[in-house]
């Protein structure tokens, strides 16, 4: 557990504090990012997000816009606000452990 | 470090597409930055939450000298041609498959997408006596229609962006 707890918090990060290299990702740190951001327990839906983000971003080099997230993901826009408050689509990308998204949607 | 923003109000108080666009760009924005924001349609921007008229918003191509054919770095539109028959509705076509393009959804959607971010959403009381209109012909995500006064009390403490 300490092992995991020191690691998040040395692993390189951006000027956003995401991280800064997308292979230093695994469950374990996402679970830590997600404390960072005030997210104590992530469930089925936090994972499903922050997956479909991942996969997006693997495709198309950036992080989906809310309007694609929503559509394509099957979560509405209501319950990412209630998953990730102030900002699903900055949050997710961090706990993803990507950029944040560049697009302004 | 300077103190980051925390909230804004934004008027919306014109009808065309690329008068109503702006504010909705800003006020999704503001929600995903996790920035409070409100959203106040007053005069011919309450055509942009009015349930017959949102979905048939046309950019201007009258009184616009940086209308440019067929894209921004194009050669000016002389203004009387502006004024030809489905010269607005032309480009207003344009204007909306770009927009489509960048992911940008048609203004009904994206007022919906707004009100689920947690926006709230008011009409103007004025502009809907003047036009005499009543709540029943807003779309449902209007919250309430509001005084003036009423809208400085909600925008409390924040930055309020006239467009």
């Amino acid at each position: 557990m300490e092992t995991v707890e020191q690691k998040s918090i040395i692993l390189e990060r951006d000027a956003d504090s995401n991280l800064k290299n997308l292979s230093d990702w695994n469950k374990e740190v996402a679970v830590e990012l997600a404390k960072e951001e005030d997210i104590t327990e992530l469930t089925e839906r936090h994972w499903l997000v922050i997956n479909f983000m991942r996969k997006e971003f693997k495709e198309k080099g950036d992080a989906p816009s809310i309007r694609r997230l929503t559509k394509e993901s099957g979560v509405e826009t209501k319950e990412l606000y209630n998953l990730f408050p102030k900002g699903p689509a900055k949050k997710a990308a961090k706990i993803a452990g990507l950029p944040k998204p560049k697009g302004c949607i | 470090m300077e103190e980051s923003i925390k909230k804004i109000s934004i008027v919306v108080s014109r009808g065309s597409l690329e008068g109503v666009y702006p504010g909705l760009i800003m006020a999704n924005g503001a929600r995903m930055e996790g920035i409070e924001a409100t959203l106040f349609f007053t005069f011919f921007g309450l055509h942009a939450v009015i349930e017959k008229k949102m979905d048939k918003l046309k950019v201007a191509t009258v009184g616009n000298p940086a209308m440019c054919v067929p894209s921004a770095m194009g050669p000016g539109l002389p203004t009387w041609l502006g004024t030809l028959p489905g010269m607005s509705w032309f480009a207003t076509g344009m204007m909306k498959k770009e927009i489509e393009k960048l992911d940008i959804p048609p203004v009904r959607e994206f007022i919906e997408m707004i009100h689920d971010t947690g926006c709230e959403i008011y009409g103007c009381k004025a502009t809907v006596e003047m036009f005499h209109l009543t709540k029943k012909d807003f779309c449902p995500q209007v919250d309430d229609i509001i005084s003036v006064g009423q809208f400085y009390e909600k925008s409390a403490g924040a930055q309020i962006i006239f467009t």
